[in-house]
């Protein structure tokens, strides 16, 4: 019993749903034997990885669904034994090298490495190449980047990557240049509409066309949510009948909750309670700048003056970045819930802002 | 002796011609081939006649040349045959730590040339006696590394000359960088790029207008490298669609993940940059209601959810404030502020939606004040 995300994810690229013109091109592409390097960028849900493995089928034939989990064991410069998860079948290999951390560099050379200098032995392989997936490309370190140059351009003949990021603005200019780029935009709403519906036709069930477009709407262009959401409204009421009360998840209730407070009173004491609150938050592993997105949209959702939206939402993406560079992210976190406070009480006794943004 | 491993092996990985990437397939073969970049070649070419040849230190933009400039004048020394056991090339997908410098480096360095070997081909070389370290990347190797190589390049430099390639020449420590003559490679100039691509595209029987070499010269800003992979993919592209369709300005647009301009104009319209050109008196009422903070924030979340890249957007942005025409000055100076920030927050890696949002409502600010 699969969860439904996983049970309908299409399995060639003419089950795709949407983007049909980038479906052809793909599929042109895995018949034309001259294969580049792929990068499919797009935001999260938007089908990426359904697309990445359509064309593996494409590619290599049925034979790519047999996957194998093997765990391999790399030994650092400093005699410290790694160990990563590397998800395989006959043709192609796939690997998050974020797992590895700071030694992504030393996972990508050594199993590059490998897989460049070993040729296609099987004689019934439709290519010649393996394919190399990697995941979450976008946290690949610089280093890990750089090594990927030449490797890249050398062993061309044996091997070709597969990358998968939510955006191209963290890779370094020679790999962008080195790839052919897929641009995975999201579904618009009537896209995820029709594989809604299918889904339903498929599942033997009546979907009501208020229940698809409200759930299209609420998973704002991600395929993968929306799905989930509508296998969790489909246990509530069997047949999606009557209004629908689409669960927010607790975490964004919980988030929303955080933006009252910080509303409601501007005090010392009312500081404490959030951070109780954002304490509560990150030990439940939400991430910090998902808390930090869902409270400011909350804030903002509140507030009226667009002078003091903007400030908030400067502030916002000021200790965001902060955040990233930092080490404690419950310093900066703080140190926002502080800063829109008081912004927000200056606003409302009166205070005049400007020289007080000059300050800081 | 891994290196003469890897020497034998290295031909099982000759690509059949029609799947390599034209970016090796038309890497110069000798130095006159090398498009632009007269100043360096004009030196490099009497040393093929005087047989001496100084450290060298090769650094430039991306795409210029630098590695092809001397492969080629390497494989005009020596030629072929001798080409595997008098040149060196590491680059930054080889450990290049401070212990490969001391051993695999150091062993090729103080290795006595060998004798010349006849050349198949029955052309003569110069084949002077002295090999070539070639250290590409050399930007990304470590000070510690760097370090240990300032003895080893005065040690031997009787037999061996040293190239190092990079693009930041600041990332190479000043001794290393006093012991070389430096040659610094210049973006190309548009007239030598279009040569190049037309010449390419001439070789390959694929049909571009001027209008996509002008695209491509556009999108890749004097990379000539990137101009001829997009150019590759283009025509992948075109020819594996059912029927073959000539490439156009978009399709290399859309490879080099460039935002389309009208994208790109309705999102600098909600930012309340006007265009006088397009748009005239009666859409004032409409450009004032979108340019509040709600119409902002729904643009931008609208242009994040069709997967355009943050760096993009602003790279654009930029270009479309700085060449404006009527802009006053002051904003643009800062717009350009605003800009610079959100590039370092970016590099830094802040989440994207949020920095796209923070750019339109400052500028929507410095516009409005």
């Amino acid at each position: 019993m699969s969860l439904w995300v996983d049970k309908f994810r299409p399995k060639t690229l003419d089950d795709l749903h949407y983007h049909h013109s980038l479906s052809a091109r793909l599929k042109s592409l895995a018949a034309s034997g001259d294969f580049p390097h792929m990068l499919f960028y797009g935001p999260s849900g938007a089908g990426k990885k359904t697309r990445v493995t359509c064309t593996l089928r494409q590619l290599f034939g049925p034979g790519v669904e047999k996957l194998k989990i093997d765990q391999r064991v790399f030994l650092s410069p400093s005699k410290r034994k790694l160990e990563i998860n590397i998800v395989q079948s006959n043709f192609h290999i796939e690997i998050t090298p974020s797992e590895a951390g700071n030694y992504d560099r030393l996972v990508i050379q050594e199993l590059l490495k490998e897989i460049a200098q070993t040729q296609q032995v099987d004689l019934n392989a439709r290519q010649r190449f393996k394919a190399v997936v990697i995941n979450e490309a976008d946290s690949l370190s610089r280093d890990a980047q750089a090594a990927l140059r030449r490797t890249m351009e050398k062993y061309m003949s044996n091997m070709r990557i597969i990358l998968c990021a939510n955006s191209t603005s963290r890779l370094i200019a020679p790999i962008k240049s080195r790839c052919l780029l897929m641009r995975v935009a999201a579904p618009t709403t009537e896209e995820m509409q029709v594989v809604l519906e299918h889904v339903a036709k498929k599942l033997k069930f009546d979907m009501p066309p208020e229940a698809s477009s409200q759930i299209a709407e609420e998973s704002g262009g991600n395929m993968r949510k929306a799905l989930l959401v509508f296998e969790a409204l489909k246990m509530q009421s069997p047949d999606l009948s009557g209004p629908l009360s689409i669960a927010k998840p607790d975490w964004e209730t919980y988030c929303r909750k955080v933006a009252q407070l910080i509303l409601k009173d501007q005090s010392p004491s009312q500081v404490m309670e959030v951070r109780s609150k954002l304490y509560e938050l990150l030990s439940h592993c939400i991430p910090p700048t998902i808390i930090l997105k869902t409270v400011a949209d909350a804030i903002v959702d509140s507030v009226e003056d667009n002078g003091l939206r903007r400030d908030i939402m400067h502030w916002t993406a000021f200790y965001e970045q902060r955040m990233r560079i930092g080490n404690k992210k419950i310093f900066h976190l703080e140190a926002w819930v502080v800063k829109v406070m008081s912004l927000y009480k200056h606003f409302y006794s009166g205070f005049d802002l400007a020289d007080f943004n000059e300050d800081l | 002796m891994a290196f003469f491993q890897q020497a034998k092996a290295a031909p099982k990985h000759t690509v059949e011609p029609a799947l390599q990437p034209w970016v090796e397939k038309y890497r110069p073969k000798t130095i006159d081939e090398v498009s632009a970049q007269e100043h360096a070649v004009a030196v490099l070419r009497k040393t093929l006649f005087s047989t001496n040849l100084p450290h060298m230190l090769f650094y430039g933009p991306p795409g210029t040349g630098k590695t092809s400039t001397i492969l080629a004048l390497a494989r005009q020394l020596f030629g072929p045959d001798n080409f595997r056991n008098r040149v060196l090339e590491l680059n930054a997908s080889d450990d290049r730590g401070i212990s490969i410098v001391r051993e695999k480096i150091k062993n090729f360095a103080r290795q006595t040339p060998r004798a010349q070997a006849v050349a198949s081909d029955g052309k003569t070389y110069p084949c002077p006696p002295y090999k070539i370290i070639i250290l590409d990347e050399a930007d990304s190797m470590t000070q510690d590394a760097q370090g240990a190589l300032r003895r080893i390049m005065e040690t031997y430099a009787r037999i061996t000359r040293f190239c190092l390639v990079c693009n930041y020449v600041t990332r190479i420590i000043e001794p290393l960088a006093s012991r070389c003559s430096k040659f610094r490679f210049t973006p190309l100039d548009s007239s030598s790029t279009s040569n190049r691509l037309s010449h390419i595209a001439a070789q390959e029987h694929v049909d571009v207008s001027p209008e996509v070499i002008q695209a491509l010269i556009d999108t890749s800003s004097g990379d000539l490298r990137r101009s001829i992979t997009y150019l590759q993919s283009a025509s992948r592209l075109s020819a594996s669609s059912e029927p073959p369709t000539p490439i156009t300005a978009r399709d290399i647009q859309e490879i080099a993940g460039v935002v389309p301009n009208g994208v790109m104009l309705d999102f600098a319209c909600a930012l309340g940059i006007e265009f006088s050109g397009d748009m005239d008196v009666d859409s004032d009422t409409d450009r004032g209601r979108k340019r509040d903070f709600d119409g902002i924030r729904k643009k931008v979340k609208e242009v994040i959810r069709q997967g355009y890249s943050a760096s993009q957007i602003l790279l654009q942005l930029h270009d479309l404030v700085i060449l404006h025409p009527t802009l006053p000055a002051r904003q643009k100076a800062r717009c350009a502020l605003i800009f610079s920030e959100a590039d370092k927050a970016l590099c830094d890696g802040a989440d994207e939606e949020l920095w796209v949002l923070e750019i339109g409502l400052q500028v929507q600010k410095c516009d409005s004040a």
